[in-house]
């Protein structure tokens, strides 16, 4: 069974009389254990894909299959249900709570859903999480005492406290500098090869996109490309060498 | 999600900024501190316009004798003689409607000092209790006589402020002696001014002396003559008197013997007296102070069942029915005044939520995404608002407390403490906070998640 499938996914927004299609269609299917970029231009519609994705919100017509369970008819309440305990979330702003400290941000999923957690076993399992990530001498640092690396590396430690099978980044580097960002990226190719999570990279930056094993590209609302090279370490070579022949990141 | 994770996390947010929440509960605590200071202020403000009301006589109530009738022809009321000082220590005693009882005698005679003379309209003879129910305890000059005067038939009196103008002008009437009926009265006090009642007499127009005084030697000693100089021949009669009573306890009987007494349980009933003034605890307690009062009086009466009574009690319908009305006229308006207080802090923390949901867009978004539904957000946000209440409501109960203290330090304004209004005020500041707090926390509550992280 595939994690996800999809088919014939269309969404279309209405701008009072006028219909703007984003999605005209989208079929694609994702395994378990994957690491996957959704590549695109922004306004090719790689948002509106991820946020169908991640439970966000429902595609105007086609299936979605989320471990062989048809989801894009369920209720916002179900989504959350459903997000809660199968998905997580990394942003580009890192969206931690302030004036809270790394512990209690990611904490902060668990009140919403894991009831069966005492208040100790909780701040145990952020704390491991925390230690994973790196940040295990920082649990009682606030966010405006991280650098920008670490906020997000509390971020991924959110994601993952409730043990999700998916993860989604969207453009989870755009406001880190090259160095840390690279770190952030091993750490999730580190995260997917060691615990065997997946995880969806959105993102319009080909040097971010060459961390994954499989590339999909999306423009005007379509697949144009998905290109799966085998290995990491192939991947990593065939996206230098692409990068340094061509910008795009496109597969010759 | 459990409720103690939901107050918990409606907390660490209150926390997170402080500033915001102070802001919040200013208005609050304004609203419920304006609101115990009224209520503490206008109570006591309220219970002292009802005291003064009271000591306008409206707990009086007066008991006078039932009417004698002879062969169909009846003599009006008081006619009858038949109350005792005993019926009136015994009202005293087991009426707990009532806080105070005096026996009253009547005369209406000419009273001397020197070259002077003048005829009070009224000249009572009593006990001290009367000046409490009257509420005149406070004396211009001097000091009231007492129960010992009382008991041992002392020639003192008290005298009204119109009297004391018309006999002694300018001079302090206080150890000065007046003639009453060629009976010589120690002045030891006089009356504090309380003008023409609602009647339009005038009520300083009066004379105050031991019930027993007035009894035995001023109308006892010879009957309703009111023009002195007809007696002024009887002076060796008043000198009998004085040897008589030499100044102890009246004894017109000799002494029952144990058998007596046991034999002939009846009260010797050596005085009659013309009527007993009363006042009940409050206003409340009138009609229970009427009906206890009637019990009492047919018991020591023997009056069966069925028979009528000898006697007729009357309370001051009139001014019951202004202090009631002035008492409610005074609650209604002290509401009215909380309410408008209350609205005001509620709109203020509306508004402070209201923006506070603006500002918390992102975080409404990420929560969301999170897995917090609809009724979670709103959860928090309603719980937030009913906290920052009630920790308003609490130093509200305590600014308000703190004011009205300090204006009866400062400005000796009559203050009283109401548990009723403190309690309402938590109540009303919870159901503020639930019902201002509810709009905002709906419409946090009501946020796409995905136009909420993309909010800046």
């Amino acid at each position: 069974m595939q994690l996800i499938e999809l088919r014939a996914i269309h969404k279309t927004y209405y701008l009072g009389e006028i219909a703007v299609p984003v999605l005209k269609g989208v079929s694609m299917s994702v395994a378990h254990g994957e690491l996957l970029a959704l590549m695109g231009v922004s306004g090719s519609g790689k948002s509106t894909l991820m946020n169908i994705l991640g439970c966000l919100d429902r595609p105007t017509s086609g299936e979605y299959r989320l471990e062989g369970r048809e989801v894009s008819h369920l209720s916002s309440d179900q989504r959350a249900l459903l997000r809660n305990e199968k998905l997580g979330f990394v942003f580009q702003n890192f969206n931690l709570l302030p004036r809270t400290n790394a512990l209690e941000n990611v904490t902060m999923p668990l009140t919403y859903a894991a009831d069966h957690l005492s208040e100790r076993e909780a701040r145990r399992r952020a704390a491991e999480m925390l230690t994973r990530v790196g940040l295990g001498d920082r649990l009682d640092h606030e966010p405006s005492q991280l650098s920008g690396g670490q906020q997000q590396r509390v971020a991924i430690a959110r994601a993952l406290i409730n043990r999700p099978s998916l993860v989604f980044a969207d453009e989870p580097t755009g406001n880190l500098d090259s160095r840390t960002s690279e770190d952030v990226l091993s750490m999730f190719q580190e995260l997917n090869k060691e615990d065997g999570i997946t995880i969806i990279l959105v993102t319009h930056d080909a040097n971010v996109a060459r961390h994954a094993r499989r590339i999909i590209q999306i423009h005007d609302g379509v697949i144009v490309d998905d290109v799966s090279p085998g290995t990491g370490a192939f991947a990593e070579a065939r996206s230098e060498k692409a990068f340094s022949t061509s910008e795009t990141g496109d597969s010759p | 999600m459990n409720a103690y994770r939901a107050v918990k996390t409606a907390m660490t947010s209150l926390r997170r900024n402080p500033m915001r929440a102070m802001l919040t509960t200013l208005g609050i605590i304004i609203g419920v501190g304006a609101v115990i200071a009224m209520m503490e202020i206008g109570t006591g403000s309220s219970s002292a316009i009802q005291k003064t009301i009271a000591s306008m006589g409206a707990n009086v109530l007066l008991v006078i004798p039932g009417t004698a009738a002879s062969s169909g022809v009846t003599f009006g009321t008081g006619s009858r003689t038949t109350l005792t000082p005993e019926d009136c220590e015994a009202i005293l005693r087991e009426c707990p409607a009532v806080r105070n009882a005096a026996p009253v005698v009547w005369a209406r005679t000419q009273v001397v000092y020197g070259n002077r003379n003048w005829v009070p309209p009224t000249m009572l003879g009593t006990t001290p209790a009367f000046l409490d129910i009257r509420d005149w305890a406070n004396l211009a000059e001097g000091e009231p006589f007492t129960e010992r005067d009382v008991l041992n038939v002392n020639k003192v009196c008290l005298l009204g402020q119109t009297l004391a103008r018309e006999l002694f002008q300018e001079e302090s009437p206080i150890g000065k002696e007046i003639r009453i009926k060629n009976v010589l009265f120690r002045v030891v006090g006089v009356l504090s001014s309380k003008g023409a009642n609602m009647m339009g007499s005038d009520q300083d127009d009066i004379l105050l002396a031991p019930w027993t005084t007035i009894k035995y030697r001023v109308t006892g000693s010879t009957l309703t003559t009111a023009n002195q100089s007809s007696s002024s021949g009887s002076s060796s009669s008043l000198n009998t008197l004085s040897n008589v009573y030499p100044g102890g306890q009246p004894e017109l009987y000799p002494e029952r013997s144990a058998v007596q007494a046991a034999n002939n349980p009846m009260p010797v009933r050596f005085a009659n007296i013309n009527q007993i003034l009363t006042a009940a605890t409050s206003a409340e307690e009138i009609p229970s102070a009427i009906q206890q009062i009637t019990e009492v009086l047919r018991e020591r009466h023997r009056i069966r069942p069925g028979e009528p009574d000898d006697f007729t009690i009357r309370d001051m319908t009139e001014m019951t029915r202004t202090l009631t009305s002035t008492t409610n006229l005074m609650t209604n308006l002290l509401l009215c005044v909380a309410m408008i207080s209350l609205v005001v802090g509620g709109v203020g923390i509306m508004n402070i939520m209201l923006v506070s949901v603006t500002e918390r867009t992102r975080e409404i978004g990420l929560r969301m995404a999170v897995g917090a539904r609809g009724r979670d957000i709103l959860r928090q946000f309603l719980i937030e608002a009913v906290a920052l209440c009630l920790v308003g409501g609490g130093l509200g109960i305590l600014l308000g407390h703190g004011g009205s203290y300090l204006v009866w330090v400062f400005l000796h304004w009559p203050v009283e403490t109401s548990p009723l209004a403190i309690a309402a005020a938590v109540l009303v500041s919870a159901a503020v906070g639930i019902a201002f707090g509810f709009y905002p926390a709906w419409k946090a509550s009501r946020l796409d998640p995905i136009e909420a992280l993309r909010y800046e």
